[in-house]
């Protein structure tokens, strides 16, 4: 007996009423769902709905509904919808569930469960609009201590040699999503939007087009285990690079850019055959250990004159902390954590929805486990996976990060609605697909304005945040457990994390 | 332009490296240096199509890294990963190599005159014209070519050694070739690869680049191309299209 079909996961609908033939949902949906017939439109094929909206954000007439599960399975606790359509699934092909996006399990979120401070009466709070707010950032090594030597006019000299560092006008950075899992229109976008705002994006491991040169000055290149684009050039062009060694999507395992998705363009970023597979091994074949991670950073460093930050990005996973310590012995000039609620182009279900930890945690063992050791002024903590807000930031910042990386919300800021099949290269926004006919819709300049647009309201917030808190310079943030509080958390959590409960 | 001669004795590799540097950038064509010993990183990144670097000693890791033209020679052993995501240029090493030689290669050519250690070539691939050569005169280790994504690798198997005896030979192959003298033991071919012996034609494309090694070190060529070679390649173009579904 063969299993069958499963339910529908969306239900379409056109309200005759108000549906005036215009058509702009059958040009629109990739995946089929609309058709002309005669003079009608019809909804051919709610099957083949992902929820991704594209349709309804252009029916001129809010004709079309979008109902989520209109079937019911028996209601049951532990065999949840998804997890009995998975067994359907893996029954009738026997192999691993690859999905795009991050994370969809509810586990519960720390950020919701912290809350910040703000100064009532005992010390003033700041108007960021009357005082100067202090967002710049730096990533990179910061000497341990200055030495100086005062000239015969009276000036001082600089006698301590410093490392390079990337100067950012606000915390927020946009990180690695490859040409390759997004199309260059969407990686053009992102590109003049950090340019403009003075800050930085990553290329992921797909390598650097050409015409993204112009923006290479704000452009962190990324080496990682497929060493797809590395060459000489490309690590020179980076403002910095960033060795990729695991990803919050999918910790332990490598990557896989499937022969559809190299198109020609793609194939010459990654310097492969058009058509051919892109497969990342799960680790770096040079690297088996601390010591020759050190070995990388230094080979770097080396090849690009120690004229670049290094940063190495690892999965946030149980032992993190410890991980970062040696990272930050390694040479490396920030560590990039990645929390378990990130985005991806693709990534197996089960590593996406079971494996890695939320970034809030990780973030803050790693700042505490670095001030033990006190080596925390020698990298930068970078919190990547699951920044969905402005409040994330400042509570991230708060825990001892330096700075963030954004993904997702920076692709929801040009048009994407999370609907999570990235990886099938349909994507009608024109972001998580290279066909031609789709990318041509994501205008670069426009959605360029929008994603500035998105990182100038958050950095207007956390200036606001900021002021409420009587704090007027991003640094007096860093690591200031103090302005958080604990709300519902439990013991062990509050120790990990290192704050108080509300009230306390 | 007279050669220069370096003492690397006593030297890091970042002051190395500048003296390096700064010679080619001021056209010098030949460089000698005397008495390395361990130094990491000799010629990483480094330009120039036809500079010649002649090492004495033994090279610490990632000789020639992301290195993209020079002629590397080193009359002694190489460390970790020497040619380590090169991009273009010559190694020519007198002696052995260690772990990960060639690793994600990208193009110009690696002779190991002797032998060299685990993961040899791996993840080396292809681009248009530039096609990685790894050529190893005696044997290599376990895990030789494994996700070989492109290019051509060698092993002689020269002074009665047997070329590959261990496992995890292609694992992952998708791209590129792998030539043995004689063949390997099946039980020692990884998941995904298949070993044929090599045609004639094969033959004729592989014989210039064996003539040449063996130029490299003063040997004759004649027996080596007498003999019979086995080529390892990808089952499949695709090796894992099969292993996943949509959710
Ligand atoms: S876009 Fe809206 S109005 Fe136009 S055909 Fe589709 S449902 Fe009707
Ligand atoms: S990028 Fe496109 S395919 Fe991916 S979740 Fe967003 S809208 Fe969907």
């Amino acid at each position: 007996m063969s299993i069958g079909s499963v339910p529908l996961r969306f239900k379409v609908e056109i309200d005759p009423e108000r549906c005036m033939k215009c058509g702009r949902c059958v040009e629109n949906c990739s995946y089929g769902v609309f058709r002309k017939e005669s003079d009608n439109i019809v909804v051919a094929n709610s099957r083949a709905c992902v929820a991704c909206h594209r349709c309804l954000a252009f029916c001129p007439r809010d004709a079309i509904d979008i109902y989520e599960k209109p079937t019911d399975y028996r209601t049951h606790p532990v065999w949840t919808r998804e997890v009995r359509e998975a067994v359907f699934n893996q029954a009738k092909t026997g192999r691993i569930i690859v999905a795009g996006m991050g994370n969809v399990l509810p586990y519960p979120s720390i950020f919701d469960r912290l809350v910040l401070d703000a100064c009532q009466v005992t010390n003033p709070s700041i108007d960021p609009l009357r005082e100067p707010m202090e967002l710049r950032t730096y990533i990179g090594k910061k000497p341990a201590a200055l030495s100086v030597k005062e000239k015969p006019n009276g000036d001082a000299e600089l006698l301590t040699k410093l490392a390079p560092n990337l100067k950012l006008e606000t915390p927020i950075m946009i990180g690695h999503m490859s040409y390759g899992a997004i199309s260059l229109n969407a990686q053009t976008a992102l590109a003049k939007a950090v340019t403009k705002m003075g800050t930085f994006l990553g290329t992921g491991e797909g390598g650097l087009h050409e015409s993204l040169y112009p923006y290479q000055d704000h452009m962190i290149v990324q080496v990682a285990s497929g060493r797809f684009g590395v060459d000489i050039n490309y690590l020179e062009r980076g403002a910095a690079i960033e060795i990729k060694i695991g990803q919050g999507a999918k910790p332990g395992i490598g990557g896989h850019l499937p022969g559809e998705k190299v198109c020609a363009d793609v194939s010459c970023t990654r310097m492969i055959p058009e058509g051919s597979d892109a497969i990342s091994p799960a680790p770096h074949h040079d690297i088996y250990s601390i010591e020759d991670l050190k070995q990388l950073v230094h080979s770097l460093k080396e090849a690009t004159e120690w004229k670049k930050p290094v940063f190495v990005k690892i999965a946030a996973v149980h032992n993190s902390a410890a991980i970062a310590a040696g990272i930050a012995r390694s040479g490396a000039d920030a560590v990039v954590i990645d929390g378990f609620r990130g985005g991806t182009g693709a990534a197996p279900r089960v590593f996406r929805d079971h494996v890695g930890i939320p970034v809030e945690a990780a973030v803050a063992s790693v700042d505490a486990k670095l001030r033990k050791q006190g080596v925390r002024n020698e990298v930068s903590i970078i919190a990547s996976g699951g920044i969905r807000q402005s409040a994330d930031i400042a509570k991230i910042i708060c825990l001892g990060a330096d700075a963030v990386y954004i993904g997702t919300s920076a692709l929801v800021a040009m048009g994407c609605r999370v609907c999570g099949t990235c990886n099938r290269g349909t994507c009608a926004w024109g972001i998580a697909t290279q066909r031609p006919e789709l990318t041509k819709r994501l205008d670069p300049e426009t959605n360029a304005v929008q994603v500035a647009n998105l990182i100038h309201a958050w950095t207007d917030e956390i200036a606001e945040l900021m002021g409420a808190a009587g704090i007027n310079s991003i640094e007096s943030l860093r690591g200031n457990r103090d302005r958080l509080r604990g709300y519902m958390l439990d013991e062990g959590l509050l120790n990990v994390l290192d704050v108080k409960t509300v009230g306390a | 332009m007279a050669a220069l001669r370096i003492d690397a004795k006593n030297l890091h590799y970042t002051p190395l490296n500048q003296q390096i540097r700064k010679a080619v950038c001021d056209g010098v064509k030949e460089i000698v240096i005397d008495n390395v010993l361990g130094q990491r990183f000799i010629a990483d990144g480094l330009r120039g199509d036809d500079v010649t670097i002649t090492v004495n000693g033994v090279p610490g890791g990632d000789l020639a890294m992301f290195m993209s033209g020079p002629t590397v020679i080193v009359h002694g052993n190489a460390d970790h990963a020497p040619g380590n995501t090169m991009n273009q240029g010559k190694v020519i090493i007198f002696g052995s190599t260690g772990d990960a030689t060639a690793h994600s290669m990208r193009g110009g050519r690696v002779y190991v005159r002797d032998s060299i250690g685990y993961r040899g070539g791996i993840h080396m691939k292809q681009y248009k014209e530039k096609r990685p050569i790894l050529v190893v005169g005696g044997s290599a280790r376990a895990f030789l070519g494994e996700y070989m994504a492109g290019g051509l690798l060698i092993v002689l198997g020269l002074n009665g050694q047997v070329p590959v005896a261990e496992r995890g030979v292609g694992s992952g192959i998708h791209g590129g070739e792998i030539y043995v003298r004689g063949e390997v033991e099946a039980k020692y071919l990884g998941v995904g690869s298949k070993q044929l012996p090599a045609t004639a034609e094969q033959m004729e494309m592989i014989r210039p680049i064996i003539e040449d090694f063996a130029k490299s070190f003063g040997l004759d060529p004649a027996p080596l191309l007498k003999e019979k070679y086995s080529r390892i390649a990808a089952a499949s173009a695709r090796p894992f299209a099969n292993k996943y579904t949509p959710e």
